[in-house]
């Protein structure tokens, strides 16, 4: 087993864990924060993108051991108590969501992407969410929320 | 029209708050104190007989609690239709496709099950396969089922009109082979289940189920138990489309068998490598059409023989094969037409239901053969389906296809002019055919889909509107809703029908102990029916109420409406109050009312009779007529989808941005199966089970879609709705196929149409 301290959401934890745990297990299993999906397992479906020191990972790719000392932040941190995030008010108006699988990892890519680039481009959003699949929104509605979200200054 | 307070509005999802915090609980979230984890043992053949299977070793690994085979479900199957029971939880004596289950094992964690499944040691005898359904289908080829003759899984043969003599009298007589791909669902919630068999005699389980009534009748049948003892509780679905999440699987069946034998809760999640080498999946069709047109563009006859990969099993297939021909009479007049249906028995793995069940493929097959006859003719696409496709019946009329389809609304005619007045179809010649390396062309089609999908025997689908006492409403349903926005149109047309708000509706995902039952998430059912049981149950919980009102006020009760929260009576002013002081007057009457109200949906009771092919295998039809225009790179084949203008005719959207969201989103997953998706097969072998490998659109990959409402307000609909959810996945694929012929002069029949099909085809033209 291996020592490893972490900050989820601002609360660190010190958490001995197998060398091979993912960070996606010590998310789920270890913390109970749920929200964070498993889609593939493999990195290509995007569902369990969270942020390690300020840069999207998929958590099922980081193992525990390297998020050691890192900072993530995962869907729950989005709104502050009671408060949306305006991301999460833009989705919601906007119908950025069916099935709500990806919802969180796209909502976490999107926050990313608004930090980094507070007013991106048509194509700057479809980049942006490049990593995530959605399979029942088409992302017409996707773009739309981004779009919105960046005009209310929802970083 | 009437003036709506709720109907119409764009509303947000009810369960937006939930997913959008990370707080909506999907299958594989929910955990029990001492759960075991559940891992499935799969065969490594295709087609093989299983001689013994030893599973001392893994019954001797610490932290193992319980092992099955297929002999601990007692040689019970289940299936689709009583006489179609022909799949078992775990093989018995023989596996039929690759990495079919053949044991399971429970362990303390993930890790340990999946040592286990290791050390289970099966001895098999491979015998020969057969993967190719027209192959299958000669005398002599392997036998799937020992006493299935030719692996005919289903086989249906109608025959409406005079095709011969219809043929004779075309001026133009096309046959023509088309294609359609191993696509597949492509959900990212991978099948999960949490399951625990009360050693009293109870089964409670939390799996990813669109219909989990369906489930719950399987779990009841296997463990031979009443219906009251099976307790499905409905998480959040990550997704479904159909097909797997529409049925059990040998996961959810080993859950609870394992749990039983251990004792504890069990629980199992597949990998996606599982999901998309076992799942069910859209069966590949292929469809032989054959088209008589006279030379003023008049359709005469179809003639179509169907060829269906099923796979190693029936499941949903004698539904599907229904779904590839009733409808071959919508959207277009079609006085003669026969069709041949056959699904064959394959050591693939099965073919099921998907978003578009059935239809997709003959209406893709009939839209392109139209196409290329129009192309012959001389005639203009536009002009070509106005003069066949159907006119909206007068109000107070219906339309019926010579195998008694009815319709009482039609918006083809309406949704191909509203196109051909879109600047992308009327300015197509004026753009330029070629800039550089691309060429551009636009494509037209125009389609139909049906609402209310009626299965065979079971229809039962109600609603129940309990009126809390501070106003509020709990509405209590046996639909699911996977994803669709169905929750949130139900609660709006509960809402519309109350004459209160939104936000005063709540509606809790099933619970077979308490909800009442429903064919789930179906065939763009949920809307048109439990939308009926919801609209019923809300009136009677208003009739009951404006009792109240009445007797308060001395007045009679037709006299008292409810709009937007407010109880008031019509021609006094004076006489009116909040909706949550009549509430709270109906509960404290002291006559002990509890004001609950029911309905449930009477639509489409008659009998239904597969083989035969006459009659509705809905309530009603929804129409879509869509473009795509498109950019093929002449040198690399590689396909640009730029633009997709989509009108559909959903009789009423009643919530605009959740029928634009079907629409935008049918129309995307129809495009992966146009031009990238299909599974890679090597005798029964998945080569490309990862989403890297099975290519599925991005983000970067869609058109701009615009959404075009077409307005019929169907008599049968809960205010006028229609299918909203399939339509465009079938409208899609023709769009597509006729944009990339405008581009290249190509008719493609064999979909995906990859980059290389284009090279070779553009080779073979003499292009390069």
């Amino acid at each position: 087993m291996k020592q490893i301290k972490i900050t989820v959401n601002g609360k660190t934890h010190e958490l001995r864990v197998k060398p091979w745990a993912t960070l996606l297990e010590v998310i789920r299993d270890d913390l109970g924060l749920t929200g964070t999906k498993e889609g593939c397992g493999l990195g290509e479906c995007g569902a369990c993108t969270v942020i390690m020191d300020g840069n999207t990972v998929n958590a099922c790719l980081v193992l525990a051991p390297e998020a050691d000392g890192k900072e993530i932040t995962t869907i729950e941190a989005l709104a502050q108590g009671d408060k949306l995030h305006p991301i999460q008010e833009a989705f919601m108006e906007h119908g950025g969501l069916q099935c709500g699988f990806c919802t969180p990892g796209i909502l976490v890519s999107t926050k990313a992407l608004l930090d980094e680039n507070p007013n991106p481009t048509d194509e700057e959003i479809r980049r942006g969410i490049a990593g995530n699949f959605c399979r029942c929104t088409g992302y017409t509605k996707i773009f739309e929320s981004i779009k919105a979200a960046a005009q209310k200054g929802g970083r | 029209m009437a003036e709506y307070s709720v109907i119409g509005k764009r509303l947000p999802r009810v369960d937006a708050p939930e997913k959008i915090t990370g707080q909506a609980k999907y299958a594989a979230d929910y955990s029990l104190p001492g759960m075991l984890w559940c891992k499935v043992v799969r065969s490594p053949y295709a087609h093989a007989r299983i001689l013994t299977i030893d599973t001392s070793r893994a019954e001797q690994l610490p932290g193992v609690e319980a092992v099955i085979t297929g002999k601990d479900f007692g040689g019970w199957t289940w299936g689709f239709m009583p006489a179609t029971r022909d799949e078992p939880p775990l093989a018995l004596d023989k596996v039929r496709y690759m990495y079919e289950a053949v044991a399971a094992v429970a362990a303390i964690d993930e890790d340990i099950a999946e040592e286990a499944t290791e050390l289970i040691k099966v001895d098999y005898e491979e015998l020969p396969g057969v993967f190719d359904p027209e192959e299958a289908m000669q005398d002599g080829a392997p036998q799937v089922h020992d006493h299935v003759k030719n692996n005919m899984s289903v086989e249906y043969h109608w025959n409406f009109g005079d095709v011969e003599k219809a043929f004779a009298e075309s001026y133009i007589v096309r046959e023509d082979r088309f294609r359609t791909a191993r696509a597949t669902h492509g959900y990212l919630e991978p099948p999960a289940a949490l399951a625990y068999y009360d050693p009293a005699g109870s089964i409670t389980i939390w799996p990813a189920k669109q219909s989990p009534y369906f489930h719950y009748r399987h779990l009841a049948a296997c463990f031979k138990l009443p219906l009251s003892k099976v307790r499905v509780i409905q998480p959040y679905i990550g997704g479904g489309f159909g097909g797997t999440k529409n049925d059990s699987l040998a996961g959810d069946f080993c859950a609870v068998m394992l749990s039983k034998k251990a004792g504890k809760p069990v629980k199992f999640v597949y990998t996606q490598e599982e999901e998309l080498t076992t799942s069910r999946r859209r069966h590949a069709m292929i469809v032989y059409n054959k088209m008589g047109v006279k030379k003023d563009g008049t359709l005469m006859a179809i003639h179509s023989r169907v060829i269906a990969d099923g796979g190693g099993y029936t499941a949903i297939g004698p539904l599907t094969m229904y779904l590839t021909g009733f409808m071959t009479t919508l959207p277009y007049k079609l006085p003669h037409f026969k069709h041949e249906a056959y699904r064959i028995f394959t050591n693939n793995p099965i073919g099921a239901a998907m978003r578009g069940h059935g239809i997709t493929h003959t209406r893709f097959a009939c839209e392109i053969q139209m196409e290329m006859i129009a192309e012959e003719l001389g005639i203009d696409p536009v002009e070509m389906r106005l003069r066949n496709a159907i006119d909206n019946p007068e109000p107070g009329t219906r339309y019926e296809t010579i195998n008694k389809v009815t319709l009482k609304t039609c918006g083809v005619k309406e949704a191909i002019k509203t196109l051909s007045e879109d600047p992308i179809w009327r300015e197509k010649d004026k753009m330029p055919k070629r800039e550089g390396t691309i060429a551009w062309g636009v494509g037209l089609s125009g389609t139909s889909y049906l609402s209310g999908a009626r299965l065979m025997g079971h229809q039962s689908c109600g609603a129940m509107v309990r009126i809390c006492e501070d106003g509020t409403v709990n509405l209590i349903t046996g639909a699911t809703d996977c994803g669709q926005g169905s929750d949130t149109v139900l609660c709006m047309i509960a809402a519309e029908e109350l004459g209160v708000a939104l936000e005063d509706i709540d509606i809790k995902r099933v619970d077979t102990a308490y909800t009442p039952v429903d064919p789930g998430s179906y065939g763009s059912r949920v809307t048109v029916l439990a939308g009926q049981a919801t609209k019923l149950a809300a009136a009677d919980a208003k009739r009951q109420l404006l009792e109240f009102a009445a007797k308060t006020w001395g007045v009679k009760a037709e006299d008292i409406e409810i709009k937007e929260g407010i109880v008031s009576v019509r021609k006094d002013s004076e006489k009116t109050m909040p909706f949550s002081r009549l509430a709270r007057i109906a509960s404290y009457s002291g006559s002990g009312a509890v004001i609950i109200g029911k309905g449930y949906s009477g639509y489409g009771l008659e009998p239904l009779d597969f083989s035969s092919g006459i009659g509705n295998g809905g309530t009603s039809y929804s129409f879509t007529a869509q473009l795509a225009k498109v950019g093929v790179d002449m040198e690399t084949g590689q396909v640009l989808v730029t633009d997709f203008v989509i009108a559909h005719d959903a009789g009423r959207p009643l919530n605009p941005v959740g029928a634009e969201g079907q629409n935008e989103g049918g129309a995307v997953q129809g495009l992966g199966q146009t031009i990238y998706e299909d599974f890679i097969m090597d005798k029964g072998k998945t080569l490309n089970p990862t989403f890297l490998d099975y290519k599925m659109p991005r983000s970067t990959d869609v058109p701009a879609i615009k959404v075009i409402d077409i307005i019929t307000d169907d008599p049968d609909g809960p205010f006028g709705a229609k299918e909203a959810s399939e339509g465009s996945i079938v409208s899609t694929p023709p769009a597509i196929v006729s944009a990339i012929h405008d581009a290249t002069g190509i008719w493609f029949k064999e979909l995906p149409i990859t980059p290389e099909k284009i090279v070779m085809a553009l080779r073979e033209k003499g292009e390069y």
